[in-house]
C-alpha cells in the first residue's frame, strides 16, 4: 500500500482502454498497445516457433500437426455451439469427408496436393452442409445426437458397400514435400481461421449468428431466414474440419474409415471445455494441453482413458469457465503504479 | 372508410389437440387504423397474432395481406413483406448493448431494401441508424441508454426495444402483443403518444391488450375474443355497450366507470 504522502496509486493496466471505449480500442500509448497485442502475438509467435523448438524430437513435431487439426475442429465446434447455437458432435464426419474427398481428387483425378486441400475444404464443407441440412431445425441435444450418428453411419456404409476402398481405405496419396511444409501449412491455416472467426463474430453478420443462438424467434420476426444462417454456420465449421481432414489424409498418405473415429468428435469438445467455450482461442489452448497429455498417457494403455477423464472432471468441477476465460480475467486485473 | 383492407382475416380456425384456440375468426383491417384486440386470458389473442405472423399455421381459413394469402408462409417471409410483431414476453439479445439488438433486423433483406425506418440505413452505418431509431422511441442518448446492455434495462425500455426491432424493418403493420403489460403508470403514459406517433407516420397497428383505458383512447376499432371466437367488433363506444361483451369479459359494469 502507498503511504499517505505518496502521490501515486495502483491502477489496472486496461483502465485507459476501458474508460475511453467499450470494445472499440482507442489505443493511446505503446504500453496499452503492448497490453492488447501481447497475448495475441504470444500465441502467433509461439505457434510459429514451436516446430523449430521441437526439431530434436520429430515425433512431437507430428503431434503438433495433430494438435493443429484438432484445434481447427475445436474452433469450429466452439463457433457452432456458442455463436450459432448448434451443438455438433459431427467432428469425425468433417474429418472423414475432407480426407476422402482429398484422397479421391488426388488418386483418381491426379490433382496435386496444393489443389486437393483447398478443393476438399470447400467441397467437403458443401457436402457436410447438405448432409446436415435436414437436421437444422433441430436444436440442443437433438441436433447433437443426429450429428453424432453421421460419422458412424458413414463408416458403416463404406464398410458394408465396400465403396471408396472399403475397409482398406484409399492408399497412395501424395505426402507433403517435407515435414516443415506440413507443419507450417497447418499452423498458418489455424491462425488464419482463428483470427478470421474472431473477427466474423463481431461483425454485423456475426451478430445475426449470435441472435440465432440467443433467440431464434426474434430473428425470424426480424425477417431473416434462420435456416440459411444455420447452414452458413455449419458450412464454416465443417470446412475447417474438412481442411483438417484433407491435411490428415495427405500426412498419412491414406484415407480410411478410422478417420471417422469418435476421437475427432469428442476431443474438440473436451478441448473447448478445458479452454473455455465462446472464446475461440480457448479451444486451441485446450488442444495444446489435451492432445499432448493423451500422447504422454499412451504408456498407461487403457488406463489412459481413466486419467484423461479425471483431468476433464477436475476442469469441469474446479475451472468450469475454462482456462481462456480465467486467464483473460486475470490478465485484465494486472495493476501498475500511476503518478497522480 | 373507403378502400381495400390491408389485412383481412377470413374464417380462421385453429385447434391445439382438442382445444379450440380460434373458431371462425374474421376481421378486416384498414390502412392507418389501430385495431384493438381484447379478451379474457386464454381467449386466443396471442394465437391469433401467431397465426397472422406465421409462427403458427391456421388449420383452415385465410389471412389475406394486400390480397395475398399468408397461411403457410414462413414467419421470416411474412416479416419481410412488412407485417411485423412484438412478443408478449420480450426477447431481446440480453448479452448485447441495446443498439446492437437492432443490428439483426437492420441486417435483414427488407431493411437493406428499404433502408430501415425512414430509410436512414441507406446513408449511415447500421450502428448509427440503430441509435437514431432508439432515440426516437425514447432511449435518451444523452444518458447513454442506447449503449446499455439489454439485460440491464427495465421492462419499459425492453418493450420499446421490441417496437424498435419492428420499426427497423420499416413495417407497414405492427402487431403489438401486450406492449402495456408490466409497465408502470408513467411508462404507460409515455407509451400512448408513441403509438399515436406511429399511427401518424402511417403505420397500421393491431394492439392486443389487457389495459382497456389506454387501448380505448388509441384504437379506432376494437374486437373482442372469447374462447377463441369473435363476440363483438366495432368502435370502442359500441363495444363497451355490448351486453355479450360485458358478460363474457368484464362481468360487471363498474369497469367502465373509469374508461
Amino acid at each position: 500500500m502507498p503511504k499517505a504522502h505518496e502521490s501515486r496509486r495502483k491502477e489496472r493496466l486496461d483502465r485507459g482502454v476501458k474508460v475511453r471505449s467499450d470494445g472499440v480500442y482507442a489505443v493511446a500509448s505503446w504500453r496499452e498497445m503492448a497490453f492488447l497485442l501481447g497475448p495475441r502475438l504470444l500465441l502467433i509467435a509461439g505457434l510459429l516457433i514451436m516446430p523449430l523448438l521441437l526439431m530434436p524430437v520429430p515425433y512431437w513435431q507430428k503431434v503438433l500437426t495433430i494438435i493443429c487439426i484438432y484445434s481447427m475442429l475445436a474452433i469450429g465446434f466452439d463457433f457452432l455451439a456458442h455463436y450459432v447455437g448448434l451443438v455438433s458432435l459431427g467432428g469425425a464426419l468433417y474429418i472423414g469427408v475432407g480426407a476422402y474427398i482429398a484422397a479421391i481428387l488426388n488418386t483418381e483425378m491426379g490433382l496435386p496436393l496444393w489443389a486437393t486441400i483447398p478443393l476438399a475444404t470447400v467441397l467437403g464443407g458443401g457436402v457436410c452442409t447438405v448432409l446436415l441440412w435436414p437436421c437444422l431445425p433441430l436444436r440442443g441435444v437433438y441436433f447433437a445426437i443426429v450429428s453424432l450418428m453421421f460419422p458412424l453411419l458413414a463408416a458403416r456404409l463404406i464398410e458394408a458397400f465396400d465403396i471408396f476402398g472399403g475397409t482398406d481405405g484409399i492408399m497412395g496419396l501424395d505426402g507433403f514435400p517435407n515435414r516443415w511444409s506440413e507443419m507450417y501449412v497447418l499452423i498458418i491455416c489455424l491462425l488464419l481461421a482463428l483470427f478470421a472467426l474472431r473477427q466474423l463474430v463481431n461483425e454485423d453478420v456475426g451478430l445475426v449468428f449470435r441472435g440465432v443462438k440467443d433467440n431464434d424467434q426474434s430473428v425470424k420476426a426480424s425477417g431473416i431466414d434462420i435456416t440459411r444462417y444455420k447452414a452458413l454456420g455449419v458450412f464454416i465449421a465443417s470446412s475447417l474440419g474438412c481442411l483438417g481432414g484433407a491435411c490428415l489424409a495427405h500426412i498419412y498418405m491414406w484415407a480410411g474409415i478410422s478417420q471417422f473415429a469418435l476421437d475427432f468428435s469428442i476431443i474438440p469438445i473436451a478441448a473447448t471445455v478445458v479452454g473455455g467455450g465462446g472464446t475461440l482461442a480457448g479451444p486451441v489452448i485446450g488442444c495444446l494441453i489435451l492432445v499432448p497429455i493423451s500422447e504422454l498417457l499412451r504408456d498407461f494403455g487403457t488406463l489412459r482413458i481413466a486419467v484423461y477423464a479425471l483431468i476433464l472432471m477436475a476442469f469441469i468441477v474446479f475451472k468450469s469457465e475454462g482456462l481462456m476465460s480465467y486467464g483473460a480475467r486475470k490478465y485484465n486485473q494486472f495493476e501498475h503504479w500511476v503518478e497522480i | 372508410m373507403a378502400g381495400e383492407p390491408i389485412l383481412s382475416v377470413r374464417d380462421v380456425n385453429k385447434t391445439f389437440g382438442g382445444v379450440k384456440a380460434l373458431t371462425e375468426v374474421s376481421f378486416d383491417l384498414m390502412p392507418g387504423d389501430i385495431l384493438g384486440v381484447i379478451g379474457p386470458n386464454g381467449s386466443g389473442k396471442t394465437t391469433l397474432v401467431n397465426v397472422i405472423t406465421g409462427f403458427v399455421k391456421a388449420d383452415t381459413g385465410q389471412v389475406l395481406y394486400k390480397g395475398k394469402n399468408l397461411v403457410g408462409t414462413a414467419p421470416h417471409k411474412i416479416a419481410d413483406q412488412g407485417l411485423t410483431r412484438t412478443f408478449q414476453v420480450m426477447r431481446p439479445y440480453y448479452s448485447l448493448p441495446a443498439y446492437k439488438n437492432l443490428i439483426v433486423p437492420l441486417f435483414s433483406p427488407r431493411a437493406r431494401r428499404t433502408g430501415g425506418w425512414r430509410g436512414g440505413g441507406r446513408m449511415g452505418s447500421r450502428d448509427t441508424v440503430a441509435v437514431d431509431i432508439l432515440e426516437e422511441i425514447g432511449f435518451e442518448r444523452e444518458s447513454y441508454v442506447p449503449y446499455k446492455t439489454a439485460s440491464s434495462l427495465p421492462t419499459g425500455y425492453l418493450k420499446r426495444l421490441e417496437l424498435a426491432r419492428c420499426l427497423a424493418l420499416r413495417p407497414e403493420i405492427i402487431i403489438c402483443d401486450e406492449v402495456f403489460s408490466g409497465l408502470s403508470m408513467s411508462e404507460m403514459a409515455s407509451m400512448v403518444p408513441l403509438m399515436e406517433k406511429l399511427q401518424m407516420e402511417g403505420i397500421t397497428l393491431i394492439m392486443v391488450e389487457h389495459r382497456l383505458r389506454e387501448l380505448f383512447r388509441l384504437a379506432n376499432r376494437v374486437m373482442v375474443l372469447n374462447f377463441g371466437a369473435k363476440i363483438a367488433e366495432g368502435v370502442p363506444v359500441e363495444v363497451m355497450a355490448d351486453k355479450q361483451v360485458k358478460e363474457a369479459y368484464f362481468g360487471s359494469e363498474e369497469v367502465f366507470s373509469y374508461v
